[in-house]
């Protein structure tokens, strides 16, 4: 009993503040203190705001890029691990769920200073390399480091979703597809690919949903760049507004339907 | 970039289908299989049969392709296949748990195959054919229904449609009819069996079921620990079985061990543990007895009589009578299995035909009977 009361003080303790979000989103007076009546005037306000709707387009930006990236290498490195034995795998198995666990803000840090350390060391090479009389390019923290940094967090998270998939997968209709006079290429296309796509497509929306929610790693390595989740931020240090409120409303919904769907997708028995 | 499938011509009139050259197939120490030569000829149903782990299984790999031997070569159509992928290779297989792929209608995976070649042949072509594979496992109407809508014995014809729709030189079947129960595995062995005279193409089963490999090959390679025992037709390998494990693996028999204390022209004496000696004819496949070496003395419940207690083996015209008391009777329809206890022999199996049960009537459980047979009747083995 005592138990039971503990469990359900830590869920309250962790959703009522989320609720109270939503609520107040919905509130039709400026003050977060007093709930004054339902209105969705801050959902339209937000939307109409220039600062946001740029934060939003940057955010869309990144999380697709980075979620693309890391689905696609994550595929290929899950086949590939899938066909090392030995010392070599389990290193790399190791090396997968230490990404995982690794705090955001280290990898924030960590990719901030290696993003520097190389920028530093590249830019004077590329300036001299370059013809005098055009200005070099100059690297410098943007869309493409924050882009990198959440490909690489993100992709270990789809290398353990396919690896799962290729370890519950009948390697008897590789063979049968083989058997059936289908060249491995082929046999890669047509069975191997349809066989784990329902994770691949898990693997994009999870990437997506990390990236596109991500503050830690973005607020070192976005540069000049603002993601909503940094927009939220600020703003919140002018006061708590109905208008965070909405914006916060509004990404928790289309997480939680992301991942909702990575989940059916990830229990569908195969082919269904 | 498509890859042009070059399949290796199968086509030397005259050499076997399978050819097997002293095939040694080793995974680190374990041997799989050792040292095999076998041939398998044309239009033949052959069928390997054998416990878990006794290399059958490898043995069809080897021909799939999916496993190259360790040492030895396998020949298709008197061409060695070493190297050669199981793309390459003009054999379909039909898959212990029949490997339908999910994602595919009933359709899609029985035109699988046709798709897979070079030039594709025009859609039409593959519908026609499809469609007619269909029939043949008498599927009509069931293309567009996905695999989980089926059951086993819907998804076992399908297999075998996707299997021989290429219409290979082998198809190979491994354990088809294990994951299908009992009655419908009967109906499928007929089926079977009167498909490959259509076809006429050569077929190689692996099993572990001996009554299945019994009721469909013409030839059958019984194995053990990797090596060939005994390879012959049905009929040989139960008339004639090569040793101890070969009559005790087919059909059902009843076993009197001992050592060789004679040998004549025709008969191998041999005596028990409690002195008693029994006289059975050598296996026409025994490599050869000599006196003082372990030997069984094999007889098939068929072939022995039962009477009422106190019968001597003149009235039961037999060369030995035992005493003995039945222990347990299991009616069988046609026959009427007995178990029966005896003196020193322990227990004896006895299959006796209705024909015989209606004329002197049932014996009882717990009934003293008397029991024989002749001496032609009982098989000399060496213990393997």
């Amino acid at each position: 009993m005592a138990m039971r009361l503990y469990s359900v003080a830590v869920y309250l303790f962790l959703y009522v503040p989320i609720g109270i979000i939503v609520l107040f989103s919905f509130n039709s007076g400026r003050h977060a203190s007093s709930f004054e009546g339902l209105s969705v005037k801050w959902y339209g306000k937000a939307l109409s705001n220039p600062f946001v709707l740029e934060a939003l387009t940057t955010s869309l930006i990144i999380a697709l890029s980075a979620a693309l990236l890391s689905s696609l290498m994550g595929t290929a490195a899950a086949l590939a691990l899938q066909r090392i034995r030995g010392p070599l795998r389990a290193m790399f198995d190791g090396l997968i769920y230490v990404a995982i666990m690794i705090p955001g803000i280290v990898i924030g840090i960590a990719t901030l200073i290696a993003l520097v350390t190389v920028f530093d060391l590249l830019n004077p090479v590329l300036g001299a390399l370059w013809p005098a009389d055009a200005a070099p390019p100059k690297l410098s923290l943007g869309y493409a480091s924050v882009i990198a940094a959440h490909t690489l967090f993100t992709m270990s998270l789809v290398i353990v979703l396919i690896r799962a998939r290729i370890a519950g997968m009948d390697r008897a209709l590789i063979e049968a597809s083989e058997d059936l006079y289908a060249s491995p290429w082929r046999t890669f296309l047509q069975i191997t690919l349809p066989q784990l796509f329902p994770a691949i497509l898990a693997g994009f929306l999870l990437s997506f949903t990390f990236s596109f929610d991500d503050f830690i790693i973005s607020f070192f390595v976005a540069g000049p760049n603002t993601t909503l989740p940094i927009y939220v931020f600020s703003s919140i240090r002018r006061g708590i507004t109905p208008e965070v409120n909405a914006i916060g409303t509004m990404v928790l919904g289309a997480s939680l339907t992301l991942l909702i769907i990575a989940q059916v997708l990830l229990r569908r028995r195969e082919g269904r | 970039m498509e890859l042009n499938v070059s399949m290796i011509n199968s086509d030397k009139s005259g050499s076997p289908d399978i050819q097997f050259d002293q095939v040694t197939k080793r995974y680190g120490d374990v041997v799989a299989l050792d040292n095999v030569s076998l041939s398998v000829e044309r239009g033949e149903f052959f069928s390997f049969l054998g416990p878990s782990g006794c290399g059958k299984t490898t043995s069809l790999r080897l021909i799939a392709g999916f496993e190259q031997p360790t040492q030895g070569n396998v020949q298709i159509g008197g061409v060695s296949v070493i190297g050669v992928p199981p793309h390459r290779r003009p054999v379909n297989m039909v898959f212990q748990h029949y490997a339908l792929f999910p994602h595919m209608n009933v359709s899609d995976n029985i035109g699988y195959g046709l798709r897979q070649r070079s030039p594709k042949p025009p859609k039409s072509e593959t519908y026609r054919q499809v469609d007619e594979l269909l029939e043949m496992v008498q599927m009509s109407g069931y293309g567009k229904r996905r695999i989980w809508e089926l059951s086993g014995g819907q998804q076992q014809r399908v297999a075998l449609a996707r299997a021989l729709i290429n219409k290979p030189t082998v198809l190979l079947l491994d354990e088809p009819l294990a994951a299908l129960d009992r009655k419908l595995r009967r109906d499928m062995q007929i089926e079977l069996q009167t498909l490959q005279r259509d076809v006429g193409i050569t077929f190689i089963l692996v099993t572990h079921d001996q009554e299945e490999a019994l009721s469909m090959s013409d030839r059958i390679c019984i194995m053990r620990e990797g090596c060939v025992v005994q390879m012959g037709s049905p009929r040989d390998l139960y008339d004639q079985p090569s040793n101890l494990y070969v009559a005790d693996f087919v059909g059902k028999s009843n076993f009197i061990t001992g050592s060789v204390t004679n040998i004549n022209g025709r008969y191998v004496t041999v005596e028990d543990a409690n002195g008693r000696t029994f006289v059975g004819a050598p296996s026409a496949s025994a490599s050869g007895f000599s006196v003082g070496v372990a030997a069984s003395i094999a007889i098939r419940p068929e072939l022995i009589v039962v009477s009422s207690h106190n019968s001597c083996a003149v009235d039961m015209a037999t060369d030995v009578a035992l005493n003995g008391r039945i222990k347990n009777r299991i009616f069988l329809g046609e026959h009427t299995e007995y178990l029966i206890e005896t003196d020193g022999l322990g227990d004896i199996l006895v299959l006796s035909p209705k024909h015989i049960e209606s004329k002197r009537g049932a014996f009882e459980p717990g009934e003293a009977v008397a029991l024989g047979w002749k001496n032609a009747a009982a098989l000399a083995l060496e213990d393997s």
